[in-house]
């Protein structure tokens, strides 16, 4: 069952490991060298607060100790526009980290009408006065103290739990304002704490927020303002361990509470992995992923999130839920599962997942395919679903975003680069007559072994060529994945100059992906228009999934807000436009984002009075106070 | 609702926003306006070129589904379902060619230079078309007055270097030699009348219409009200084609569709004389090359000027926002034919209306209009007998011009001659129906085309008749805007009630009768009782307040007028609501009611009984059949083959005396369904 298992092999594969993690997550941070062994260790949170000594943790209880309070991601990394008006990216995690992006600024100021000249700077430290007191429980804090387990009334730590990465919600904090914030933190370490943290709650009627990696945007981690009862976000940061590793069965069981990045790390060093990496990948969490049903960049090899679980084990008000085996498929009914997945922190906490592993493929390789226009490369992903060879990423980006990506690209050294790209240029546009403003790309990874991969690749490069596509190399597909990664310092960048933005999707039957996609920019564009938005903003597209029967569709939206007296509302606005055109084109509300507070008004069209029923009688039946009262969904 | 409370507008040919086509053509060069280099502003898609536009309609999903339905419901293999389909197409389709357009233009400019004085647009709408073309699928949707406009707006497109559009024809123009092909390769594609249930032909037919707005190529023109309007009254709009155009943007397959509502007048009709005949029964000639060689004749005439009005451009998307669920079609794909739901229905059939009210709104309203609408205020003996001093006749004229003003009407009427020569010159125009003579004007009687027989007193009062109905045509042209204050005035006359609810019941009840007779926006009644108050109240003819509506003594001549101006109307119904009371068969066809009808009306004129001629006109007739089948005092009945229908006479007399205001219009609501 443990870990670190059999000799030799373990360095080679951490050396695999390593490759590979430079390879697609160069921008991940690196493990801290030496041994961050997997620990199939008891709950240690009796007596000792303690952490295990050596260990390091990617993320700490007090995750403002690395973490932006009021943007994205790591403080140590962000965007700025040096002296000479050169947007740099700074810290030393990422790829891009120290390298000047000499394209970004014409881009910017070109999309968005924006200049340099006109900042907006964010708050700069968070004013605890600023914030609430807290509205304890004096019975439950005593109560929770005598068990030991860690909580904090911190503002600071208060107000980091009081939200996810919803524009509103970020832009809120840079102006200093806070709404409602849970009254108390606290971080169990392992199944167990959070039985006794929830019977607590349960017995002195405390409302619980489950916090995990709180990327969610869906306004999900909102405290809600009419809540009255005294709020405890249930922080799970610290139940990180993968318990053990199943090489029989190929599955793993771990703690719901790490994040995406360490789970990968530790199960690379054993020579697996699960193959689940979301765009949040380095800060959500195993259990946030299945409490919205996530879905993985990679899903095309590894599966969604609901392919990927094989048990959970959720804390409810009426007792834990578990299945009694591992059978890897069974007919028992409506599988119990489906009403954890998607459940939104409604219904309890998830603890503890039983997920599948896989060995760590032995080779990897990106691509990109031009297409002359954006029909022509849908026309193409078809085609390749049709067939069945997806690779294990296959992502088509229009022509918006193409440029978007191409203002990404870092200073080139040599002349001898520039000189090629140039060549590659002048063959796309000019010798093969492809409009610069009509041309979109889609970026590929292909995953396996060498020989096959090639083969694949083959495969997928014949397809495209029969819809007019023209390989387009390696670099250009992993600029394109970078994008998805810094696209959230990105906006924190625009934010300091006027421009506010956020992405969405949705899944959508093939024969309207295009017209989706051509409906809900145009919606978009013409909203902002009528709503007193000076510039034409950014509104682009990506298919980032394929399925048989369907696409998913990744819409990112940016405007310049200069001129605007409440610009937050307008943004809502035309993303409420936005996602009643999605719905009226045949779209989803979610497909991996999830409902949350922001997209309930639409549930009930969604899933029918009757299925609105099912879900509040399981809720009722369990959690009849309401004592998981985040409000998300219903 | 947009557009239809227009400040009120008086056209002078010396505006600045008018500009007159032929003007530049009577200075330049033919050739060198025919070859000039032509870029219009891009559409947003590329050109498709015809035979693409047919492959792609026969490769559709929907075709496919169809033609499978119906290769089963026939019993004949796949392949001939497709092979008939494919001749349908071609029989159907356009061949728009530049080369084409070019002789088009040479050959319009001459004919129009010999037909009219100046054919007046209005740049600002067609600024804003230009804006228009280049965002989405552009639906032009003239009015149909004259053979005349079929060509006119393709020609002033191509004249102002913007996209020439595809445009819906009848077959029979096809049917022409020669010059069916070149109205092909013009741009035109050929529609068959009676389509009934050819299951096939519907599909060919609609997915053609739903590609060539999904392509997004060429602007889309075809005419709302489905046909040439006889009597130059806007007609009731024919959904089918509607639907097809607008389908697309139901099902998420365009962002948008831009209506243009287009509205084309004229001082003086080409086919005048022969409108006012067909209507009174004589066949229409067959549409022929022969026919238009022959009818070069009058080329000769001088017809005035022609007026285009380029309407401000509606978005279907906006309009239809909160009347249209469109997550409806989410659920199949959307090439399986599906019936439109009742919201998709209403909202078709509101949209159609609207764009036909916006046409008339458009619509140029010129001096002779205005005099025929006081030539008809005399009773016709006397127009026809000692005339009518000119002097009256241009008094009134005058003081209904303001009138006409004041109820928001566009009007032609130079600034830069005095009103009398106004006048004088356009009763010159129409020197055919009038004459004037030693200070007094008559009414002249059309010369009888067939002299076989002796003429007897029926032969008379169809000549009469065909007078009138010239005249009565030309008062249409202008009656859309008198039409709201006078069904008010007359629920002020009927009724004798002062309280507006009251007021409004009337004025919904003369709706609902005449909903085939004049265009009314549905769900509008309450809004268009308020415009008419609004107006009444503006030219001083009632004071209003929350519960009454007051005449004073100063009103009453211009109650008296419009109310005058709607009595052909009401007298021609309760003509025909009385036939079917008292003479006619409980059971008749359509063919068998339009003579008996004129042979009774003829009867009642020649006894002195009825005073109006209109009731002769067989569209006034068929207008009271729909508006009594609406009412449903009459059924059509299911099993018949030839369109017979069945009366309830209890009904239809009901109808006729809640008409004459003997009982109010409550009882007719009440009244249990007339099918039972």
């Amino acid at each position: 069952m443990a870990s670190n298992s059999s000799g030799g092999g373990s360095s080679d594969r951490q050396r695999i490991a390593r490759q590979r993690l430079s390879r697609i997550a160069g921008h991940l941070q690196r493990p801290a060298d030496g041994s961050s062994a997997i620990v199939a260790a008891e709950c240690k949170a009796h007596g000792s607060q303690a952490d295990v000594p050596g260990e390091e943790k990617t993320v700490p209880r007090r995750r403002q100790e690395i973490m932006k309070w009021n943007g994205w991601g790591y403080s140590d990394s962000r965007f700025f526009f040096n002296k000479k008006g050169q947007a740099e990216f700074t810290g030393r995690r990422y790829r891009l980290s120290g390298l000047i992006i000499p394209g970004l600024k014409d881009w910017f100021e070109s999309t968005f009408g924006a200049s340099l000249q006109h900042k907006t700077p964010a708050t700069p430290i968070l004013n605890s006065s600023a914030v609430q007191p807290p509205t304890l429980n004096e019975a439950f804090v005593e109560e929770l103290k005598s068990t030991g387990i860690p909580l904090s009334h911190d503002a600071e730590d208060r107000v980091f739990r009081a939200h996810g990465h919803c524009l509103h919600e970020i832009f809120a904090l840079r102006e200093g304002k806070f709404g409602r914030v849970p009254d108390m933190v606290v971080w169990p370490n392992c199944h167990n704490d959070v039985v006794k943290i929830v019977e607590l709650a349960c017995k002195h009627n405390v409302c619980l927020i489950p916090y995990g990696g709180g990327t969610s945007v869906s306004s999900a981690l909102e405290c809600p303002p009419e809540e009255t009862r005294s709020i405890v976000s249930l922080d799970t940061s610290q139940m990180n361990r993968i318990l053990w590793i199943d090489e029989k069965n190929l599955t793993a069981h771990v703690e719901a509470g790490i994040v995406g990045q360490d789970l990968e790390r530790l199960l690379n060093e054993s020579g697996y992995c699960t193959g689940h990496e979301p765009d949040s990948m380095e800060f959500s969490s195993l259990g946030g992923w299945v409490a919205t049903r996530a879905s993985g960049m990679k899903k095309n090899v590894y599966g969604n999130i609901e392919d990927l679980v094989v048990h959970v084990k959720m804390v409810t008000p009426q007792g834990v839920i578990e299945k009694s085996c591992q059978g890897p498929r069974m007919s028992t009914g409506p599988d119990v599962h489906h009403f954890i997945m998607g459940s939104e922190g409604t219904l309890g906490v998830v603890t503890e997942v039983t997920m599948k592993i896989r060995p760590m493929p032995e080779y990897q390789k990106y691509g990109s395919v031009v297409f002359p226009n954006f029909e022509q490369g849908v026309a193409c992903l078809r085609e390749v679903a049709r067939q069945r060879c997806a690779p294990a990423s296959i992502r088509l980006m229009d022509n918006e975003q193409f440029k978007f990506g191409h203002a990404l690209k870092p200073q080139v050294s040599s002349i001898f680069t520039s000189f090629l790209d140039g060549l590659k240029k002048f063959y796309i546009t000019k010798f093969k007559g492809f409009d610069p403003n009509r041309l979109c790309v889609a970026t590929l990874l292909f995953e396996g072994d060498r020989e096959k991969v090639l083969q694949h690749e083959k495969q997928v490069y014949d397809i495209a060529a029969k819809f007019g596509g023209l390989a387009a190399g390696e670099d250009n597909g992993q600029r394109g994945y970078m994008l998805t990664f810094v696209i959230a310092y990105l906006r924190d960048l625009g934010m300091d100059y006027y421009v506010i933005g956020e992405s969405f999707e949705t899944s959508v039957p093939w024969d309207r992906v295009l017209d989706i996609c051509r409906n809900v920019k145009a919606r978009i564009i013409r909203e902002c228009k009528d709503k007193g938005v000076q510039f034409s903003p950014l509104s682009t597209c990506r298919v980032t999934q394929t399925y048989d029967a369907g696409a998913c569709v990744y819409f990112y939206f940016a405007f310049n807000y200069r001129g605007l007296s409440d610009p937050v509302h307008v943004y809502e606005q035309v993303e409420h436009a936005a996602r009643e055109e999605i719905l009226a084109n045949g779209g989803s509300l979610s497909h991996h984002h999830g409902v949350g507070k922001l997209r309930k008004e639409w549930m009930r069209d969604t899933i029918s009075k009757v299925g609105m029923g099912m879900l509040k009688s399981v809720k009722d039946y369990v959690d009849p106070n309401n004592i998981f009262g985040n409000r998300n969904l219903l | 609702m947009s557009g239809s409370f227009r400040d009120p507008v008086v056209l002078r040919s010396d505006d600045e926003d008018l500009v007159d086509v032929l003007e530049e053509r009577r200075h330049g060069s033919d050739l060198g306006f025919t070859f000039r280099t032509f870029s219009p502003p891009s559409c947003p898609a590329p050109s498709v070129s015809s035979s693409d536009l047919r492959q792609s309609v026969l490769d559709s999903l929907f075709l496919r589904h169809v033609a499978k339905e119906v290769a089963v419901e026939t019993g004949s293999p796949l392949e001939m379902v497709m092979g008939d389909a494919r001749s349908i197409l071609e029989e159907m389709s356009q061949n728009l060619q530049l080369g084409f357009i070019r002789l088009m233009a040479f050959t319009l400019t001459k004919v129009f230079k010999k037909l009219f004085r100046s054919i007046f647009i209005n740049m600002d709408g067609l600024n804003t078309l230009q804006q228009a073309v280049q965002e989405n699928p552009v639906v032009l949707m003239p009015n149909h007055r004259s053979y005349v406009d079929f060509l006119i707006i393709s020609y002033i497109l191509f004249a102002f270097d913007l996209p020439v559009p595809v445009i819906a024809a009848g077959i029979p123009l096809a049917g022409m030699k020669i010059v069916g092909e070149i109205l092909r390769r013009s741009g035109a594609f050929f529609i068959r009348r009676s389509i009934g249930s050819d299951k096939l032909y519907w599909a060919v037919l609609s997915e053609y219409v739903r590609t060539i707005i999904r392509k997004e190529f060429a602007p889309f023109e075809f005419y709302v009200e489905g046909l040439r309007s006889r009597t130059l009254k806007s007609l009731t709009p024919k959904l089918g084609m509607m639907h097809m155009v607008l389908e697309p943007f139901f099902k998420g397959e365009v962002f948008d569709i831009t209506l243009v509502p287009i509205s084309v007048s004229y001082d003086r009709v080409l086919e005048e004389s022969l409108l006012a005949h067909e209507l009174l029964g004589v066949p229409k000639p067959r549409e022929s090359t022969a026919g238009l060689l022959k009818a070069t004749r009058i080329l000769q005439e001088d017809f005035g000027s022609m007026f285009v009005n380029f309407g401000c451009p509606l978005s279907v998307r906006s309009l239809c926002e909160g009347r249209i669920d469109r997550c409806r079609f989410n659920l199949r794909p959307r090439h399986v034919p599906q019936q439109p739901s009742a919201d998709v229905q209403a909202c078709v059939s509101w949209l159609a209306h609207l764009v036909v009210r916006l046409q008339e709104e458009g619509s140029v309203i010129g001096p002779w209009s205005l005099m025929c609408c006081q030539l008809l205020q005399n009773p016709v003996h006397v127009l026809t007998g000692d005339g009518l001093d000119w002097q009256q006749l241009s008094d009134g004229t005058v003081w209904s011009r303001r009138l006409a003003v004041d109820c928001g009407a566009r009007l032609s009427w130079s600034g830069s001659v005095s009103d009398p020569d106004v006048m004088t010159s356009a009763a010159a125009l129409h020197r055919s129906v009038v004459q004037r003579r030693r200070g007094r004007v008559y009414l002249l009687q059309g010369e009888e085309p067939e002299r076989r027989r002796p003429i007897g007193s029926e032969d008379g009062v169809m000549r009469t008749a065909a007078a009138v109905l010239m005249l009565a045509s030309y008062r249409n042209q202008a009656l859309h805007v008198f039409v709201r204050p006078a069904m008010l005035a007359a629920a002020l006359n009927v009724t004798r009630s002062r309280r507006r609810e009251q007021l409004l019941g009337f004025f919904c009840f003369l709706q609902d009768v005449f909903s085939h007779e004049f265009i009314f926006v549905p769900g509008r009644s309450t809004q268009d009782f308020e415009e008419a108050c609004f107006y009444l109240k503006k030219c001083g003819a009632v004071n209003i307040d929350d519960q009454e509506v007051t005449v004073p003594d100063s009103g009453l001549e211009v109650l008296s007028f419009l109310q005058k101006l709607l009595q052909p109307f009401i007298d021609s119904y309760q003509v025909v609501f009385r036939f079917f009371c008292e003479d006619g068969p409980q059971v008749f066809s359509e063919k068998q009611l339009l003579p008996a009808v004129r042979q009774f009306a003829t009867k009642l004129i020649l006894s002195g009984e009825l005073h109006t001629y209109e009731a002769l006109s067989s569209d006034t007739q068929k207008n009271v059949l729909s508006a009594l089948r609406r009412l449903q005092a009459v059924t059509k009945l299911r099993a018949s083959e030839q369109n017979e229908y069945k009366v309830n006479r209890e009904a239809v007399r009901r109808t006729a005396d809640v008409l004459a205001g003997k009982i109010p219009p409550q009882m007719l609501q009440a009244t249990p369904d007339a099918r039972l």
